[in-house]
């Protein structure tokens, strides 16, 4: 089945999402778009869906137009999409979630669930997607979940299946299981819309690929084309996707962890026993798969983790037993894995967001009174050395985009004296640009004599950043190797394979 | 220059509060005129029935205006200003009610849901009072002792739910109606103590506290109008200041509105919670010192009335920000100093002003209805309200 788009304009107040977008996927093609995060990939996509409505524009499928007003016109043209946030129920089973708002009811009204699932199994044993109609949804990995909407949306007939940045929340493992599944899709005659910002993924399936920028098609590429090329049409500049290293001088041990051992609170170890150090100018990555415990070590190095044994040494005295704020001070710069959660107060001014750490402390303030005016012209500063775009440093924060926000964590966590910088995912959900962005700021904190200890999941980033690289697997740091190992090596590391 | 904390001119911010209390009053009004026998006696006559259904109304509003704001009829050959009586009565209610507001809305903005202030409130009657009348200190000294006294009573009934949620995650508006329960009890126990109970009175009454510690008149003592009202704006003001100038309020602020990320940039967060319900219960303590101190001068089981409880009301209509809160307040007292007039003057029982306040509250707490009816579009109706629920 094809499908195709005529001059698709949407607009919200002053903002043009899509401009007048023309796209055609033909029958069993894997039909990748890419653009930044604000590109209107998403809108776009919701308009096929039959979520927002266009201002201008037509949908064909298989050459004939349709009037796609809600998500059920688009199912019952063959139109099939999987959210970037699943919509599943967490305490039903996959079976249930799947026939819901389709129930079938047996006698006195019971519901009957068998015919759905035999139909799962038969999709799932066709495509090997392992998947047990009888699972609760809460038990299963992320991976798995997201085969659940896919198998939803083969039953209920797809003939095209959009996937909305179906690997940002999948591990390297669960993307190449899921990429390997859309080319079997393909090969059984579905047409798959693939959207994306990630490279790699789309020069490994895509059979064409359309570049997305502020709301308008600029151009078409083929899966050949490089990444650079690809980023570079997808940013509008030229991009540097692997920051340039550079020769840079080692130095003294900053930050020497031991025996360091984690638990939660009913005793369980998550992290065991894991040691390594950090010398001035070096970036050493921990690389794993989430939730092998880096999280719980990035967390404990500026101590807001509990029940945590061992030592961790910042240039020579004992980090474990201070406070968070004194961890801080000690000269440790801490960029949260969540952004939002952990790093920023969503509906706190830009301004004071850039300050959290420091608001009680001179020039800031004076006694308990503070300095608004102070506060204003820091931001401006910082506002400019980190080039955030933002329309008034009196916004809120939640009003920035994704890199933005990171660009305000970093502001702040290296405004004060640093000799360590503690990065959790720092790049994580951010557009090709902001990458670069972060990228180049952690190499020059390195360049400047800094420790860097970098948490990262991204193969590419850990290949990029690091000098070495220390791999965790349940919570234990199962190799340090250095940073010329291939992508390969440290992929089979990141699964718990160690060479023998 | 430009200020951190201050906001576009923010008329936008009373709209929604504004247009609710409208919608309130429409409804009031089709009650006034629903429940009056002798307009109900014309339902069969349309016209009629719309006359006196609308003089109903008038009457049953404008008694509520002469009730709380201003009566020509009050006046006297004498004293002409005497029609202002009801405007004092106004103020006297809203005073104690600014304060315990104050509490509720300190409370919110730090992320807690003070539940408590009744409980404060009380503890804050108590300690003024028996300073008030169980001492003797020179004019002037003996008020300020006296209101000293309930800031601390109400911080440390306050402060108590502070700690016991920073060391033992007990949720605070469970741990606080509990606590109301007590300082209810604990008062009437008081009151059947020797030291407390009125000499010569069986019924549980304190003794009057001595002139002394009273707080002073300010329009003669043809009017309760007392320093109290001008204690709670200044209180108001401060509070104000602690919110959006000082260290301690930021550390507040960043707290209720994501207490893991001020965490993360080194905030201690028991510390906020503990100092936020010690300043919130004294500021509802200071609350039931006005209101001892001001206009009730003894103590009885019934001294805290409702005020902690319309407190909430009160912090919710008015966005949890100082001034909407005293805007709220003076609305609230103007009520409940008309509501008695009302009743005593027309058909109009006084528990109409009791729906009216409760129709305001879910109008702001239903904002979609308010912009249905009056066809809003754009009405911002995130406010500063960040006490969380249950998993909060």
């Amino acid at each position: 089945m094809s499908l195709e788009l005529r001059g698709i304009s949407k607009s919200f107040g002053a903002l043009l999402a899509n401009d007048s977008i023309d796209l055609r996927v033909e029958t069993g093609e894997i039909h990748a778009i890419l653009g930044e995060n604000g590109a209107g990939k998403s809108t776009l996509m919701n308009i096929v869906y039959g979520l927002v409505a266009p201002d201008k524009g037509e949908i064909l499928v298989d050459d004939v137009v349709k009037n796609i007003k809600e998500p059920s016109d688009a199912l019952a043209s063959g139109i099939g999409m999987v959210h970037q946030h699943f919509m599943l129920v967490p305490v039903f089973t996959v079976a249930e979630n799947i026939v819901l708002g389709h129930e079938k009811s047996g006698f006195a009204g019971i519901l009957d669930l068998n015919e759905a699932r035999e139909r799962i199994k038969k999709v799932s044993d066709q495509f090997n997607f392992d998947v047990n109609p009888d699972d609760l949804i809460e038990g299963l990995p992320v991976g798995v979940q997201q085969r659940v909407e896919i198998i939803r949306a083969l039953i209920y007939d797809a003939k095209v299946l959009i996937l909305d940045e179906p690997t940002a929340v999948l591990t390297p493992q669960e993307t190449d299981d899921l990429l390997k599944i859309m080319k079997q899709l393909k090969e059984d005659g579905t047409s798959i819309i693939f959207i994306t910002h990630k490279l790699r993924e789309v020069k490994a399936v895509a059979d064409r690929i359309t570049i997305i920028r502020r709301g308008k098609v600029v151009g078409t590429a083929s899966p050949d084309a490089s990444q650079n090329e690809l980023a570079s049409l997808m940013v509008g500049r030229e991009v540097e996707l692997a920051p340039d290293k550079g020769a840079h001088a080692i130095g003294d041990v900053v930050l020497k962890v031991e025996g360091l051992t984690i638990r939660d609170a009913v005793g369980r170890a998550l992290v065991n026993n894991v040691n390594f150090e950090v010398k001035a100018g070096e970036v050493l990555a921990i690389a794993g798969v989430q939730g092998n415990g880096q999280s719980e070590v990035a967390r404990s190095m500026v101590n807001l983790e509990e029940h945590v044994e061992g030592s961790i040494i910042l240039d020579g005295s004992e980090v474990i037993g201070k406070s968070v704020r004194e961890s801080l001070h000690a000269g440790i710069a801490f960029v949260p894995e969540s952004r939002e959660l952990d790093g920023l107060i969503g509906s706190m001014a830009i301004a004071e967001n850039l300050i959290l750490d420091l608001h009680d402390l001179p020039p800031y303030a004076k006694g308990i009174q503070m300095s608004p005016s102070v506060v204003l012209a820091e931001a401006e500063k910082r506002k400019e050395e980190f080039d955030i775009r933002l329309q008034s440093v009196n916004d809120p924060v939640s009003s920035l985009s994704g890199g933005n926000k990171q660009k305000v964590v970093l502001a702040r966590e290296l405004s004060r004296p640093v000799k360590l910088l503690v990065a959790s995912q720092p790049t994580r959900g951010l557009d090709v640009g902001s990458i670069e962005f972060v990228h180049k700021r952690i190499l020059e904190e390195r360049d400047a004599g800094r420790a860097v200890l970098l948490f990262s999941t991204e193969l590419d980033e850990v290949l990029a950043l690091a000098d070495r690289i220390a791999v965790m697997y349940r919570g234990e740091i199962l190799a340090i190797v250095p940073s010329g190992v291939t992508a390969q090596e440290l992929g089979l590391l990141m699964a718990g394979v160690v060479h023998a | 220059m430009r200020k951190l904390t201050i906001k576009r001119p923010s008329l936008r911010a009373l709209t929604l509060p504004g247009l609710s209390f409208v919608l309130a009053m429409f409804f009031g009004a089709l009650l006034i005129a629903f429940s009056d026998s002798t307009v109900l006696k014309h339902i069969g006559h349309p016209v009629t029935f719309i006359k006196s259904a609308g003089v109903a109304i008038w009457q049953s509003y404008l008694a509520l205006f002469e009730g709380s704001v201003y009566n020509p009829s009050l006046a006297k050959p004498h004293d002409a200003l005497l029609s202002w009586y009801p405007l004092s009565e106004t103020l006297v209610t809203a005073a104690p009610l600014i304060l315990a507001g104050l509490s509720v809305a300190l409370a919110f903005r730090a992320g807690l849901f003070n539940i408590g202030a009744q409980g404060q409130f009380i503890f804050g009657s108590i300690a003024a009072s028996y300073v008030g009348f169980a001492f003797h200190m020179p004019i002037g000294i003996h008020v300020v002792v006296a209101v000293l006294a309930a800031i601390i009573a109400g911080a440390i009934w306050g402060g108590l739910v502070g700690l016991l949620k920073a060391r033992t995650g007990s949720h605070e508006v469970i741990v606080t109606i509990m606590l109301n329960y007590v300082a209810l009890y604990f008062l009437m126990w008081l009151l059947g103590t020797t030291r407390f109970l009125r000499p010569g009175r069986r019924d549980p009454i304190s003794p009057d506290v001595l002139p002394s510690a009273r707080m002073p008149h300010l329009a003669g003592d043809n009017y309760r109008v007392n320093l109290g009202i001008f204690v709670a704006l200044a209180t108001a003001a401060f509070v104000w200041w602690l919110l959006s100038r000082s260290t301690w309020g930021f550390r507040f602020r960043a707290v209720g509105a994501n207490a893991a990320a001020a965490k993360t940039a080194g905030i201690s967060v028991p510390f906020v919670m503990t100092a936020v319900m010690a300043i919130s219960g004294g500021l509802a303590g200071l609350g039931g010192a006005v209101h001892v101190l001001g206009s009730d001068f003894s103590l009885t089981s019934g001294t805290a009335g409702n005020f902690g409880f319309d407190a909430i009301t009160v912090a919710l209509l008015g966005r949890a920000k100082p001034m909407g809160v005293v805007f709220a307040s003076l609305l609230f007292g103007a009520l409940r100093a008309g509501g008695g007039t009302m009743q005593a003057n027309t058909n109009t029982p006084i528990d109409i002003v009791l729906v009216i306040q409760a129709l305001v509250v879910l109008f702001i707490a239903a904002p979609s209805v308010v912009k249905w009816v009056f066809r809003l579009k754009n009405l911002k109706t995130t406010g500063e309200l960040t006490a969380k629920g249950w998993n909060g």
